[in-house]
């Protein structure tokens, strides 16, 4: 019995693993052909049967976009973007997070259940108002009309929330009774405290940011102002033809956010565990 | 002695916690509940391209829009559309999710985090850019998809040029793009089934498809039920896919209710309308949220 058992298992192995790689490869598979055609001689994508890799790879289409095209502004204004919309959102929804966790204020639990609410609200609703708001304060095409709506966040907070739950009354009161203000107790204890929900949050805001495309196409009218994602939708479509050049303008867009992620996978997929599944 | 920073007297000062609230509260009043509330105000206007110029051109119209809205035909194909990638992508996203969470659960696989990461990566790239590289994945001449199925005796389809085949296509893509975040809560899910389940329905004799038939489906169920919800709900917000890949063609046939929107609004300045539009998406999500509420055994936090 134990041999047929034996000889069970390893087919089951065999399948197992075949279907894995079906699957990764499936996955992989769009992602890599993107990296191969970026790296083709113009019209070298467009042939049938289709080339699975470059005959001689060429970098002439990261040149023409860093040179004539100017994607290097792009990438700037996606980087720049990004960056101060995670600073400032670490900061506002770390403090309110907190706050709605381990301080006591009146109508704390009402204001919280409204905010949670709020995240049944689709974001397009916003959108039509936000844009005039945006617009009489000046921020149409400006980098401050992309940022600031998206500062804080109810997702954030409530991130924040669950996970400073968990910080000890004891140690807030320790620092207290030792004269500590209540912003000194914040940024010397509790923030070192949720340092892991932090690097999540960041990591969150930093690819939502880079890849948020509906927003900074409305706000953004010159295209000197661009986020890459606007640019590429744009640059798509004038040159639809050049697939090789496209294909070379989604790898420098994916390739910044491909790489945080690879790096710091553990915090990210700690927030999708920590906020889905409550 | 000073007491400063002592939350505990209930002074006229006011408390320590709204202070670090308050920024968080007032930019979420200010960029998102606000510009909600003033929404529905907006629906109920003609606000268009001379009002955009001086809002006091602006006129309250009552229900007209909404009325408008429910003649318009394409906003019935985009409602249409919209169910469509929702209620086919929904389901075949978290069917490919739970596959996914199997096969990376399973005892005996190598390469488990491996394989996590190769399958959550799409997830995390960028919409526009892997929408653009499906572009030419799907072309009907030289695209890659055509050519594999060619090795199976698949004629070329046209797939983003054919009204049957662009929405099927984007359902495709998107699935591609976004089983990863689900599968990640499935493995979750699967690690909270008590061992010793398992254990027991082995020791009666049930095989592995019985297994996962009486044991795995049913404790999994809820949480399944609630992925596939959540991402439907995501997927009624369906916008990027089509402005990238089809521009809503061909012949409207992936035109959504946020296209729609977006045209109406920002194409047109048409605000008063594509109000009265995002709201009735609003009341759309509503509605599948309230099926969610309900029908959750856990209840929401």
């Amino acid at each position: 019995m134990s041999a047929s058992r034996a000889q069970r298992d390893r087919w089951a192995s065999v399948a197992l693993h075949a279907t894995l790689i079906v699957f990764g490869a499936l996955s992989l598979i769009p992602l890599l052909w993107m990296v191969s055609a970026s790296f083709m001689a113009t019209g070298e994508a467009s042939s049938f049967p289709p080339a699975l890799v470059p005959h001689s790879p060429t970098l002439e289409h990261y040149r023409d976009l860093f040179g004539r095209l100017a994607l290097g502004r792009y990438a700037f204004n996606s980087a720049l973007v990004a960056v101060i919309t995670t600073t400032a959102a670490l900061a506002i929804n770390s403090a309110a997070g907190y706050s709605f966790a381990k301080l006591r204020f009146r109508g704390r639990d009402r204001t919280f259940r409204v905010l949670t609410a709020g995240l049944a609200i689709p974001v397009q609703v916003a959108m039509l108002p936000l844009f005039l708001l945006v617009k009489s304060l000046g921020l149409v095409n400006n980098y401050g009309g992309v940022i600031v709506p998206g500062l804080a966040s109810i997702f954030g907070i409530f991130l924040v929330r669950q996970y400073a739950l968990a910080i000890p009354d004891d140690l807030l009161d320790a620092a207290r009774i030792d004269g500590a203000s209540e912003f000194r107790v914040f940024r010397s204890v509790v923030l070192p405290t949720i340092r892991p929900v932090l690097a999540t949050l960041a990591l969150w805001t930093f690819l939502a940011t880079w890849n948020d495309f509906m927003w900074p196409l409305i706000v953004l009218s010159d295209d000197r102002k661009y986020t890459l994602p606007v640019a590429l939708a744009g640059l798509v479509g004038e040159h639809a033809q050049d697939v090789e050049l496209m294909m070379a303008g989604a790898v420098i867009t994916v390739l910044p956010v491909l790489t945080l992620f690879l790096f710091l996978q553990r915090y990210y997929v700690e927030g999708v565990t920590e906020g889905s599944v409550k | 002695m000073s007491d400063t920073g002592a939350p505990v007297g209930r002074a006229a000062r006011i408390a320590p916690g709204w202070w670090f609230v308050a920024p968080a509260l007032v930019l979420i009043i200010v960029f998102f509940l606000g510009p909600v509330i003033a929404a529905i105000g907006l629906s109920f206007t003609d606000f268009d391209l001379y009002a955009l110029a001086d809002p006091r051109a602006a006129r309250w119209v009552g229900l007209r829009n909404y009325s408008r809205v429910l003649h318009e035909p394409l906003f019935w194909q985009a409602l249409r559309n919209t169910l469509y990638f929702a209620l086919v992508g929904g389901p075949l996203t978290v069917g490919a999710s739970l596959g996914a969470a199997l096969l990376v659960n399973s005892r005996a696989l190598r390469w488990k985090s491996t394989a996590r990461t190769v399958f959550f990566a799409p997830f995390v790239t960028t919409l526009v850019a892997v929408a653009i590289v499906w572009r030419y994945l799907y072309h009907p001449r030289y695209g890659l998809l055509n050519w594999m199925l060619g090795h199976v005796g698949v004629h070329p389809i046209d797939w983003l040029g054919n009204p049957h085949w662009a929405m099927p296509a984007i359902i495709v893509m998107a699935t591609w793009k976004n089983f990863g975040y689900n599968m990640l809560i499935c493995i979750a899910g699967l690690q909270n089934i008590p061992r010793e389940l398992h254990e027991a329905a082995a020791l009666d004799g049930a095989t592995a498809f019985q297994r996962f038939r009486h044991v795995t489906i049913p404790m999994l169920a809820p949480t399944l039920f609630f992925v596939v919800i959540v991402t439907m709900i995501g997927y009624l917000q369906l916008f990027t896919e089509p402005y990238v890949m089809t521009q809503g063609g061909p012949l409207r046939a992936t035109t959504s209710l946020v296209l729609y929107m977006y045209e109406e609004g920002f194409r047109w300045w048409r605000l008063g309308v594509a109000a009265a539009i995002a709201f009735l998406l609003f009341a759309l999500i509503v509605v599948f949220t309230l099926i969610q509420r309900r029908l959750s055994p856990r209840a929401a936090t």
